[in-house]
């Protein structure tokens, strides 16, 4: 049987192969994996279960239960203020993937152009390509800790696109962006009509300032998607769920689709969520800490080492610049002679280059082993 | 600093280096290690030890916790009773506590024969005891903060978008 054209047009994810490498061994200490080691809040996973015990496990309504928005608009108002109506601009989807894939759908028309800051999370351009769009890439740069600006918007022709592709905090580089960071991109994307697209699933994972949504900048709420959900910060990423806030007419747009092919995100995970809304904040202040603290050790122990890397300040990234060229072939030397697992910055598109994605998402023993297996792979040759 | 930063990382290990601990919190080793000297100076900390699943030891030693009831004269204050059992090197913890009784006492002995006799010998005849009633821990679920399961094993992908 022939795959749809459509098909044939993305290439299967670069990450694919670094998998199956890191899977032929069994003693690896991996620094590649993209989700929290820690295991959900016991209240939320005792809400899951409470609701199937009670037989809990119909269809909801398309967009999602309305306690769970309603519980959705009070958390991103008190967070990030993001005021949202629960019954006309929240969408609740099976992952915030889920929600990125409906936005591409319901809002990208064949032949729209796309600018998507890079290096990203692996689902903004296979998203546009299966919705017929065009790809503008726009690489951030070291020189600007990662950050998105006006500059490199213009250079890489964002100006002509439909539609702006970004996500801060960042994966895989763990940047961040201020208030005052993000406004020279909402007049850029205001100047230029552009559609925006903010994948915000790390923004409770940013430690040296508090987490802006660009769709709190004048202007912008109109013409902003923001997508969120409880993978990252409440580690419940199995669970698939999360949401996206938008217009009424967005929001319509988006569950049309999703009304005919999800029908609604799953129940069991609606429960959880809730129950993570209503009780687990100190759970996630409390992975929080752990991660910024880690952070600090991963940063520090970098330096120490001579490996080049920005102060990355948010969701559980760093970003090392690798000695040498490629940092394929770095990736997969350490892999080979030390066991440490971590992804090529290619494997997320342009920018990415020269670069290992590090995640901090690991319990302290083996990131402690993992950065001395580094230090000596560095001190044994590979230093350039 | 604060010092609740350096006492929440020792918290969760204190076998972590000085060193470590200023990476973690980014800050001067020399500072760290100052702030720990003092509060153990100030006996903020009084000790390090080891969680330990005593259920894994060949001799697992017995423990048991007490409920005291005491009564108090003149001359007598709670403060003058604790100090009379918390010398004992077999009591582990001794708390004060509110509800039906007065102390709740923690001990740890080689056997039942030891902790019994070490109750019936040391501490009911202690004239300001009333009443003890013993409780022999029959296993053990989490010790500070540790739960004692097979532990969440990391079944994640070794590698994730």
């Amino acid at each position: 049987m022939k795959p749809a054209d459509r098909v044939d047009r993305v290439p299967p994810s670069g990450i694919r192969r670094f998998f199956e490498l890191a899977e032929e061994r069994d003693d690896i200490i991996s620094l590649g994996v993209g989700e929290p080691d820690f295991a959900a809040p016991w209240a939320a996973r005792e809400a899951a279960i409470t609701s199937l015990e009670a037989g809990r496990t119909s269809y909801t309504a398309n967009r999602g239960r309305r306690d769970l928005r309603a519980a959705i608009a009070r958390h991103v108002s008190r967070r990030y203020d993001l005021d949202y109506d629960p019954d006309e601009e929240i969408l609740v989807t099976a992952g915030a993937s889920e929600a990125l894939d409906l936005a591409f759908r319901a809002l990208v028309n064949p032949g729209d152009t796309v600018a998507i800051a890079q290096p990203c999370y692996v689902s903004y351009v296979p998203g546009t390509l299966f919705a017929g769009g065009e790809v503008c890439p726009v690489p951030t740069r070291q020189a600007d800790d990662f950050k998105l600006t006006p500059d490199v918007l213009r250079e890489s022709g964002a100006d002509e696109a439909d539609v702006l592709v970004l996500c801060y905090p960042n994966n895989p580089t763990g940047a961040t962006m201020t208030a005052d960071e993000l406004e020279p991109v909402a007049a850029f994307a205001r100047e230029h009509d552009l559609t925006v697209l903010s994948d915000e699933i790390y923004a409770a994972l940013s430690y040296e300032h508090e987490h802006t949504s660009i769709a709190t900048l004048p202007g912008m709420r109109e013409r902003t998607v923001v997508f969120n959900g409880f993978s990252k910060a409440y580690a419940m990423t199995g669970l698939r769920l999360g949401y996206a806030l938008a217009p009424p007419e967005a929001t319509r747009a988006m569950n049309r689709i999703h009304q005919y092919t999800l029908l609604s995100a799953p129940t069991t995970a609606q429960y959880a969520a809730l129950e993570a809304l209503e009780s687990c904040d100190d759970e996630v202040e409390a992975m929080c800490e752990q991660y910024n603290r880690r952070r600090n050790l991963v940063l520090s122990r970098f330096a120490e080492m001579g490996l080049e890397c920005f102060r990355a300040s948010g969701a559980f990234y760093a970003f090392p610049a690798v000695p040498g060229e490629n940092a394929e072939t770095f990736a997969e030397e350490l892999l080979e002679e030390t066991g440490v697992a971590a992804v090529p910055g290619d494997a997320f598109g342009a920018g990415g280059e020269g670069h290992l994605r590090v995640s901090y998402a690991t319990g302290f023993d083996d990131l402690e082993t993992a950065l001395d297996r580094i230090e000596a792979f560095l001190d044994g040759g590979h230093n350039r | 600093m604060s010092d609740e930063d350096v006492l929440s990382v020792l918290g969760e290990n204190a076998r972590y280096s000085v060193e470590d601990i200023a990476r973690q919190l980014n800050l001067d080793a020399a500072e760290v290690e100052a702030a720990i000297d003092r509060l153990e100076d100030e006996g903020t900390i009084r000790g390090y030890r080891a969680i330990v699943d005593r259920r894994t030891l060949d001799d697992e030693p017995v423990r048991a916790v007490v409920e005291l009831n005491v009564t108090l004269d003149r001359e007598t204050s709670y403060d003058d009773i604790a100090d009379r059992l918390a010398r004992f090197p077999m009591v582990e913890s001794l708390h004060l506590v509110s509800g039906d009784f007065d102390f709740m006492m923690q001990v740890e002995g080689d056997s039942m024969r030891e902790v019994s006799q070490f109750i019936s010998n040391k501490v009911a005849p202690v004239p300001e005891i009333t009443q003890t009633v013993t409780h022999y821990v029959m296993d053990a679920y989490k010790e500070q903060g540790v739960v004692f399961g097979d532990g969440h094993d990391d079944d994640r992908l070794a590698v994730s978008p």
